[in-house]
């Protein structure tokens, strides 16, 4: 069976530990957690994470089950068959001098990033978009110099109405 | 009116339905337990180590079917339950487990006696707290309870900081408990239930297989009645022993690497196998991609982890045993399985597995069914892990709901002594033989002063071999007879026992066992048998470690021991 990537939403009760049960499961089970995101959520005291992992559907499907044995977990959905719309931000800290601004900066303008900070000798942008398009910016700064990068993982939500119900009320 | 925390503990625990806590005191304990001497209806069984602490609520457990309690301080206190909380949790035992903290202000300090207990047991408890808030102590026990006795039972751990139990508030014991991540399933799902009862009907070779879950959820009834209505033949798992009558006409005997040779050949040529509140463990499947290659599968199970996780299954049916056995009994007709059960009965024939050879010597085989004999079946069998365990599974026959009592999941040695006391507490009208080994026996020996001191009447049949018998059977098989440090040196277990004031006897022939065995039964108390056997007996039948089930080694046919070759003149 082929290993794919999947994306995985947790809804967990926003309570001290959580992330550490949650990501305590990965390991006993032998999972690696690709990136994972929280974040609050639309109801009050409750978190949502995001879950990138790599596996086979069995194996994926075992780790939503132990997930949802987890007192504190919520909901445990695998949105990756679905219309899932899912965004990552970063911020680089690419390298610059006169000569390779301007190209940098029109770079950034075709992924429609920022620019959000510049200094004599580097500059910092801000793209979000999917994985793809960061991995993308990101390859084609690193000629120029990369000096940091932040990532903040992957959040997503499924497309349109089908979500859990659960409306912002 | 305001009471303290430590007062909070203890009218939680009677609301609970508490009576008996084991524990072991310390510092970061001490406020509770001075709150303790106010609830003399709490009954407070001081152990040797805490380990005992958490083996005797676990028996307790077993033999109730209620919370078993202990209690332990910070720090080594807590540390120590360790063991008995992870045995809980691979058997689905229902705990709770108190333990007492570094006052809140030191936390994280890395103070005397402090460590992160909440994070140790994180990966074997169901679920475990710490308390920082007075006001959530009360809720917090509460769910305490409720998530170790509902769904799949199991461990769940309440951290107290010292400081805590002493700070006041008002106390109201909430009527129920909200958890909106925890919702067991208790009925299955009557299209599932439909597809069962047609794969039940249609099958030609069906196996009825239950585990421990029927006990747990008091399915057993249930059970026998799909069982005999269908007539299904039941082959259970190790711990789904009493599950079903061993000695009723459908039962033939449990699967796994010790278990009976026809019982792993009927279920590997079943075209059906019916597992209830079971897991499909790697000691009751063998080689699992080997497993029942010709049988559909219907599990039920109230955990839906479980179902899929090692084997693949036709019918999943997510439930409470009980429910879920009495909603397809109303769905099943009466069947016959004669030809089948006909096959079954020759294999048996064919595969003596339970037959006892005559020998001079003290069998251990022989002992333990001799003890079923004197007992005529009416007692409860704790056991530890290793040879004596196994032969305690074969040779004793079960037909009462919950009379063996053993470790599983995690195989701890050393459970036996304190989870018999616990048993013993819980069923004080009851005989409870403590099963033991010499190597066993000794990793929890100093239970034996909770036994002395409160005169628990367990009766102990030590199985003593001078070596650790599992291990030492398979340095014999499987590592050319290359014996490192399985050789015991064992103290003399009768001058032990006499130097507690427990009365004790050497059995070293056959013709006293039996009447050891009834002198034990006879004489109010506690008593502690010490049988010596010979190192080289081994169990059979035995499907050894990477084998398909079927692939069993039986015992050779006219074995005699290297160990009585030695001792014959």
């Amino acid at each position: 069976m082929v290993a794919t990537k999947h994306t995985i939403v947790v809804q967990v009760a926003n309570r001290p530990g959580v992330l550490n049960r949650v990501a305590s499961l990965f390991r006993r089970r032998g999972f690696n957690i690709e990136s994972i995101a929280v974040g609050g959520s639309e109801a009050l005291g409750i978190s949502r994470m995001t879950i990138i992992v790599d596996g086979t559907s069995p194996m994926v499907e075992q780790v939503r089950k132990q997930l949802d044995k987890v007192i504190d977990v919520i909901k445990v959905s695998d949105i990756s068959g679905e219309n899932i719309i899912s965004r990552e931000l970063a911020l680089i800290k690419v390298r610059t001098t006169s000569a390779t601004r301007g190209e940098i900066i029109q770079i950034v303008g075709t992924f429609r990033a920022k620019i959000v900070d510049v200094s004599s000798d580097s500059v910092a942008v801000e793209v979000t978009g999917d994985e793809a398009k960061v991995d993308s910016l990101y390859n084609l700064l690193r000629p120029f110099g990369v000096r940091e990068i932040s990532r903040t993982g992957v959040v997503a939500m499924t497309r349109g109405t089908a979500d859990d119900g659960r409306g912002e009320e | 009116m305001k009471i303290t925390g430590g007062q909070i503990v203890c009218e939680s625990l009677l609301k609970e339905g508490t009576e008996v806590i084991f524990g072991i005191l310390g510092g970061q304990i001490l406020p509770l337990y001075d709150t303790l001497t106010q609830y003399p209806q709490l009954k407070h069984i001081l152990m040797g180590h805490e380990q005992g602490a958490a083996h005797a609520a676990e028996g307790y457990a077993r033999a109730t079917g209620k919370v078993g309690v202990c209690l332990a301080t910070s720090g080594p206190g807590a540390t120590n339950l360790v063991t008995g909380i992870a045995d809980a949790y691979m058997d689905s035992t229902p705990m709770v487990a108190i333990t007492g903290q570094v006052g809140r202000p030191f936390i994280g300090k890395d103070a005397f006696q402090e460590i992160d207990i909440t994070g140790v047991t994180l990966p074997i408890t169901k679920h475990n707290y710490i308390v920082t808030d007075i006001n959530l102590l009360a809720q917090t026990i509460k769910e305490a309870f409720y998530l170790a006795r509902t769904g799949r039972p199991g461990p769940v751990l309440i951290d107290l900081p010292r400081d805590l139990q002493v700070e006041s508030t008002e106390f109201n014991y909430p009527s129920k408990v909200e958890l909106t991540g925890y919702k067991p399933n208790i009925n299955g799902h009557p299209a599932q239930l439909k597809k069962a009862a047609k794969l039940i009907t249609e099958a030609k070779k069906p196996i009825l297989l239950p585990g421990q879950g029927v006990l747990i959820s008091g399915a057993c009834r249930e059970l026998k009645e799909l069982a005999e209505t269908a007539q299904l033949p039941v082959v259970s798992t190790m711990l789904g022993i009493s599950a079903f009558p061993a000695t009723h006409a459908l039962y033939f005997g449990w699967l796994g690497m010790h278990g009976m040779a026809y019982a792993n050949l009927a279920v590997q040529d079943a075209d059906l196998i019916v597992a209830v509140g079971m897991r499909f463990d790697d000691r009751a499947t063998s080689r699992v991609n080997a497993f029942a290659p010709k049988a559909h599968v219907i599990h039920i199970d109230i955990d839906p982890a479980e179902i899929g996780k090692n084997v693949r299954v036709d019918v999943p049916i997510v439930g409470d045993a009980r429910a879920v056995l009495a909603a397809l009994n109303k769905l099943m007709i009466p069947l016959e399985h004669g030809e089948w059960l006909a096959q079954l009965s020759e294999w048996q024939r064919e595969h003596p597995s339970l037959a006892i050879r005559e020998a001079g010597e003290v069998l251990p085989q022989y002992v333990i069914r001799q003890i079923w004999e004197a007992t005529g079946g009416e007692a409860t069998v704790v056991t530890g892990v290793g040879q004596h365990q196994m032969f305690a599974a074969q040779h004793f026959f079960y037909d009462k709901p919950g009379s063996f009592i053993s470790s599983g999941g995690l195989g701890t040695m050393g459970f036996e002594l304190p989870a018999a006391l616990g048993a013993k507490v819980g069923r004080p009208d009851e005989l409870v033989w403590c099963v033991a080994g010499d190597g066993s026996f000794q990793m929890t020996i100093q239970e034996l002063s909770t036994v002395a001191r409160d005169s628990i009447g367990i009766k102990v049949a030590i199985m003593n071999n001078g070596v650790l018998g599992m291990v030492h059977q398979w340095q014999s098989l499987f590592y050319g007879q290359r014996y490192m440090a399985t050789t015991l040196s064992c103290p003399d277990f009768v001058k032990l026992a006499e130097a507690y004031g427990i009365p004790a006897a050497n059995i070293t022939c056959k013709g006293d066992v039996r009447p050891a065995i009834e002198r034990a039964i006879a004489t109010p108390g506690p008593f502690i048998l010490n049988f010596v056997i010979s190192p080289d007996e081994n169990v059979y039948p035995m499907v050894p470690p990477g084998a398909a089930l079927h692939e069993v080694i039986e015992a050779p046919k006219k074995e005699v021991p290297a160990w009585s070759r030695r001792n014959t003149p």
